[in-house]
Formats: C-alpha cells, sequence, structure tokens
C-alpha cells in the first residue's frame, strides 16, 4: 500500500495540483473558546486544491464548530483562517458574503427553510441572483437527478424523509458549482444503505468536478469507502478501485479534546502509533 | 450573593442595550441601501397589515365606544355632554389610536417575528443563509421592519376611524344623543397638530416592533426553550418601548407646535 499506482487520472491529478497551487483553505493556530475550556486550540491544517480531507473526531469535540469557522459563520478568538487567499477571521461580514457564494456546506442537520418548496431551497441563491424562472427549473431539476429526488420538486422540506433531506441539502451545496464543499456529518443517524448512496454521491462530486472538500463524519467505514472508491463514469456507479490502491487525494484530520491529533494519508491513520487513533479505529 | 446577581443582570442589560442599539442603527441603515427584497416586503406587509385588520377593527370601536361611555357620565355633570364627539376624536387620534395598535400589533407580530426568526437560529436555517451568501438582516430583518411601519401607520387611521364610529354608536344607541352633533365636533376639533402626532407615533411603534422582534428572535439560544424565552422577551420589551416612545414623541409634538 505504501508504493500507490496513480489511481487512475484522480491520483495524478492530485500531485500535479498539490505542488503548484496554493492552498484553498488554511488554518493556522486557530483557537476558539465559547464559555469555558477552548473547543478547539492551536489548531492547523490545509485544504489543497481538488484534496479531500476527512475530519475524524469523537462527538462534541468541535467538528461542527471546525467547519463554520472555515466559512466565517463562528469568529476564532486567535489564529488565521485564510480561504481562497484571503484573510477571514477578522474580516468584516459583509465582504464574507461574496465568498460564501463560493462555498457549498451542507449542515448536520440539512438546515433547509422549511417555509420553501424542495425546488426554492435548492435553488436559493440562484433566486437570489434573479436568475430566470426557466434556468432555474432546469438547473434544479438537474442538481435534484444528481441526488435521485426528481419527484420531490415541489414538495416542502417536512414532508421529506430524514436522507432525503440530507440529499436535498447536498444539492443545495452542489447546484451553483462551488470551489470547496464543506459536509458536515451527511450521513449522521442515516441506515447504512442511504448512507453509501450519500457516499456515492459525494464520491461522485469528488471525482467528477474535483471540488477540493472539507467532510466530517463519524463513520469510519464511510471514510474508508471514500478513499477505496471511485467514481466511474461509464457505469454511471461508484466501483472499488483496484486492490492495494487508494484514492491519493483523501487524507485525514482528527481532532481530540481541541487539537489536531492526526493529519495524514490513511496509510499513516491505519499505522498509526498513537493510543487514541488506535482506539478510534476499533 | 443577591449583589452579585443584580450586578450581573446589570451587565447583562447594559451589554443587550448596547446590542440592540447597534443592531437597530444597522437594521436602519438598511432601510436605504439596496439590495432591497420587494417580494419578501409585500409577503411581511400582507401578513402584518392585512393579518391584523380585524385586531384593530374590534379593538378601535370598543375602545372608542368606552370612551364615549366614561365621557358621557362626567361631561353630564357639567351639562357638556355636546362635547363627547370632540373628546373622543382626539383621545383616539392623540393617544389611544397609536398606542393601542402598536400594542395589539406588537402581541401579534412582534411575537411572531420572535419566534420564526429563533425557530430559524436553533434549526441553523440562519447560518444556513449566511452560508448561501445571504444577509439574514437584508432579507429577514429589513423588510418586516419596512412592512411594519408601513402597515402600523395604515392601521393606526383605520383603528382611529373605528373609535370615532365606536363612539358614535354608543352615543346615538346607548346614550340618546345626536348623531350629527357628535360627527360635527369631531371633525371640528380635529387640528393638523393632532393628526401629525397621531400619524408621527406609529412609525416610531412600528420600528419598535419589528426591531425588537427580530433582535430577540436573532438572539435566541437554547432551543425550542430559547423560542418560547424569545417570543416573551419581544413581546414584552416592545409593548413598554412603545408606550415609552410615546410619552417622548408626545412632548416632542407638544414642544413643536406650542
Ligand atoms: N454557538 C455555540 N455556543 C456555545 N457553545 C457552543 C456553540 N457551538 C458549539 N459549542 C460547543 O462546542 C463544542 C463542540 O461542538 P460541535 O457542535 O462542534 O461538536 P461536534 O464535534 O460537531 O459534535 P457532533 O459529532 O456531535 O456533531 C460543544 O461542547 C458545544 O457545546
Ligand atoms: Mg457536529
Amino acid at each position: 500500500m505504501n508504493t500507490l499506482p496513480p489511481s487512475g487520472q484522480s491520483g495524478q491529478n492530485i500531485v500535479l495540483t498539490e505542488e503548484t497551487q496554493a492552498p484553498v483553505l488554511e488554518f493556522q493556530h486557530v483557537t476558539i473558546s465559547f464559555e469555558g475550556p477552548p473547543v478547539l486550540s492551536d489548531v492547523s491544517f490545509t485544504v489543497a486544491p481538488g484534496e479531500t480531507r476527512i475530519l475524524l473526531g469523537p462527538a462534541g469535540v468541535g467538528k461542527s464548530v471546525l467547519l463554520k469557522l472555515a466559512n466565517g459563520l463562528l469568529r476564532p478568538d486567535s489564529g488565521s483562517i485564510r480561504l481562497f487567499g484571503e484573510e477571514i477571521a477578522t474580516m468584516p461580514e459583509e465582504q464574507l458574503f461574496p465568498l460564501r457564494k463560493r462555498i457549498g456546506m451542507v449542515f448536520q442537520e440539512g438546515a433547509l427553510f422549511d417555509s420553501l418548496t424542495v425546488r426554492d431551497n435548492v435553488a436559493y441563491q440562484l433566486i437570489q441572483q434573479r436568475v430566470a424562472d426557466e434556468e432555474i427549473d432546469e438547473r434544479v431539476r438537474e442538481a435534484l437527478t444528481f441526488v435521485g429526488l426528481e419527484e420531490t420538486f415541489s414538495l416542502y422540506p417536512s414532508s421529506l424523509s430524514g436522507g432525503m433531506r440530507r440529499r436535498v441539502a447536498i444539492a443545495r451545496a452542489f447546484i451553483h458549482h462551488p470551489e470547496l464543499l464543506l459536509y458536515d456529518s451527511p450521513t449522521g443517524g442515516l441506515d447504512p444503505v442511504t448512507s453509501t448512496t450519500i457516499i456515492e454521491l459525494i464520491v461522485k462530486e469528488r471525482d467528477v468536478h474535483r471540488t477540493p472538500s472539507l467532510l466530517v463524519t463519524h463513520r469510519i467505514q464511510d471514510a474508508f469507502t471514500l478513499c477505496t472508491h471511485h467514481f466511474d463514469k461509464e457505469k454511471n456507479a461508484m466501483v472499488p478501485l483496484p486492490k492495494g490502491t487508494i484514492d491519493l487525494g483523501t487524507t485525514f484530520l482528527m481532532l481530540d479534546e481541541g487539537r489536531m491529533l492526526f493529519d495524514g494519508s490513511l496509510h499513516d491513520l491505519v499505522n498509526s502509533s498513537n493510543d487514541f487513533v488506535r482506539e478510534f479505529l476499533e | 450573593m443577591a449583589i452579585i446577581s443584580i450586578e450581573g443582570n446589570a451587565k447583562q442589560l447594559v451589554l443587550t442595550v448596547q446590542e440592540y442599539s447597534l443592531f437597530a442603527w444597522r437594521a436602519f441603515l438598511n432601510l436605504f441601501r439596496p439590495p432591497i427584497y420587494v417580494v419578501d416586503f409585500l409577503l411581511q406587509s400582507d401578513i402584518i397589515g392585512f393579518g391584523s385588520i380585524p385586531i384593530c377593527v374590534l379593538s378601535g370601536f370598543f375602545t372608542g365606544g368606552v370612551l364615549a361611555l366614561q365621557s358621557a357620565a362626567t361631561l353630564a355633570s357639567f351639562g357638556a355632554t355636546a362635547v363627547t364627539g370632540r373628546f373622543v376624536a382626539l383621545t383616539m387620534f392623540r393617544e389611544l389610536g397609536p398606542v393601542l395598535t402598536g400594542v395589539m400589533v406588537s402581541g401579534r407580530n412582534a411575537s411572531s417575528m420572535a419566534s420564526e426568526l429563533g425557530s430559524m437560529v436553533v434549526t441553523e436555517q440562519i447560518d444556513a443563509m449566511r452560508a448561501l451568501g445571504v444577509d439574514p438582516l437584508r432579507k429577514l430583518v429589513t423588510p418586516r421592519i419596512f412592512a411594519c411601519i408601513t402597515m402600523l401607520f395604515f392601521l393606526t387611521i383605520l383603528s382611529d376611524f373605528m373609535g370615532i364610529l365606536g363612539g358614535a354608536f354608543v352615543t346615538v344607541f346607548m346614550n340618546h344623543q345626536n348623531g350629527t352633533q357628535y360627527f360635527s365636533m369631531a371633525w371640528e376639533s380635529l387640528r393638523y397638530p393632532d393628526v401629525i402626532q397621531g400619524l408621527v407615533k406609529p412609525l416610531f411603534s412600528g420600528y419598535i416592533i419589528a426591531s425588537i422582534g427580530c433582535f430577540y428572535g436573532l438572539k435566541t439560544t437554547g432551543g425550542t426553550q430559547g423560542v418560547g424565552r424569545a417570543t416573551i422577551q419581544a413581546v414584552v420589551w416592545s409593548s413598554v418601548f412603545i408606550i415609552v416612545a410615546d410619552f417622548f414623541v408626545t412632548r416632542i409634538m407638544l414642544f413643536i407646535f406650542s
């Protein structure tokens, strides 16, 4: 597993882009606390172009907080956060809005607007940009087809199941072809079949558009699936990579007690000597 | 212990006032800066304005009626029942119309704004909106303030006239006095300063209702329980502030027109 043959076209892309381009997102010594001890302290990592980073950690460790820091929904107490090369830790809210439009975010509970239909939810940004109605309908249908939910077009979120809501949220994040994706536990609390459907969507987005992303998950098996599968355009399905190869652009971060405990590849993760990491993997 | 908690509460109060002032100021500036969400404004106007018509009609009518009832007894002892119309019209236009409408609409809409925005906060819909690059202050708060000011203005006028009608009803059918005299008295007694005073007040009340409702809604923390707390705070403080603002506007108006 150490000397990895490039896993299809994707592996090679990564090697190229990683070395030549600045990171899309970069945390440097970020600390944040609410009342009480710091939730995150001195956290540093980067997301390079084309890279998918999987953030692991026990419940309540601050994974959601970290994602919200990444697009300025929360502000750090200290440290620097660079998004698309711009420092956002101290940027005024008004200047953040244009940057956030370039990011797609899937919230832990979906966070769909329950007063709007699925169509209006998915098209939210396009509606704000006053895109013509016909074009919106077309793009929404396209996005809903991508997540396999065409039939929900004119339903309200309250009439959808949890898994469907999560997929609508993913469609909403994908529709404007973001330059960075933030997924907060997209499979949390779902059954294995629905989880696999969602992971397949994420793999598809990763391999079709190569959008850099930061993904939070509790389910270590989802993380492994992400590493060991790729999206086959001809079959239009997620297929396992040949034995012994993994997606090189998919790497891991692990948080524990507010600190970044691990930052590296799947190979390093499974061979880690850290007790906490080993315990987490079991 | 008690002293510590008093100090804590005082600090909390000062902080809240400071936060609210900033919020209110930013919301006010947004009233004049694009983008202005016209569709949201119309939607809110419908909810706030048309939805409040029944309560304004009823409360206005009966307030006018009770004014006529109360005053007739007192005025009769001076042999001045003829000025009932004047009394009702002046009281409705200057004080009770604006204040009562404000308090009624605050009970109805400050609460609904606080609970609606509060639920959006606890289900992360506000965060989702920000993440999609839309400013909740412009998208949610500004249209509500606009709509509340405009609608309260018209609702107050409606309520004023319903009050005069209510007074007329009591005067004619219960006190068996001359209706024509009532209306001509009412009409003659109203001067520009009175009308202006009565129409400036709802502008302030409308702003108070929407800004306080939205402020407490957006400040919600702590799940569904927090939404309940936010709703209570919004209704209580907006009602109190409407009456406080009424006092100051009256004072200023009397000063200007004296
Ligand atoms: N807005 C907030 N105000 C106060 N405390 C907060 C806030 N957001 C998060 N916290 C605290 O930060 C800590 C981390 O929360 P976070 O939601 O990031 O956990 P998480 O890693 O996403 O957990 P889970 O896996 O259960 O989603 C928690 O202790 C939480 O109480
Ligand atoms: Mg979380």
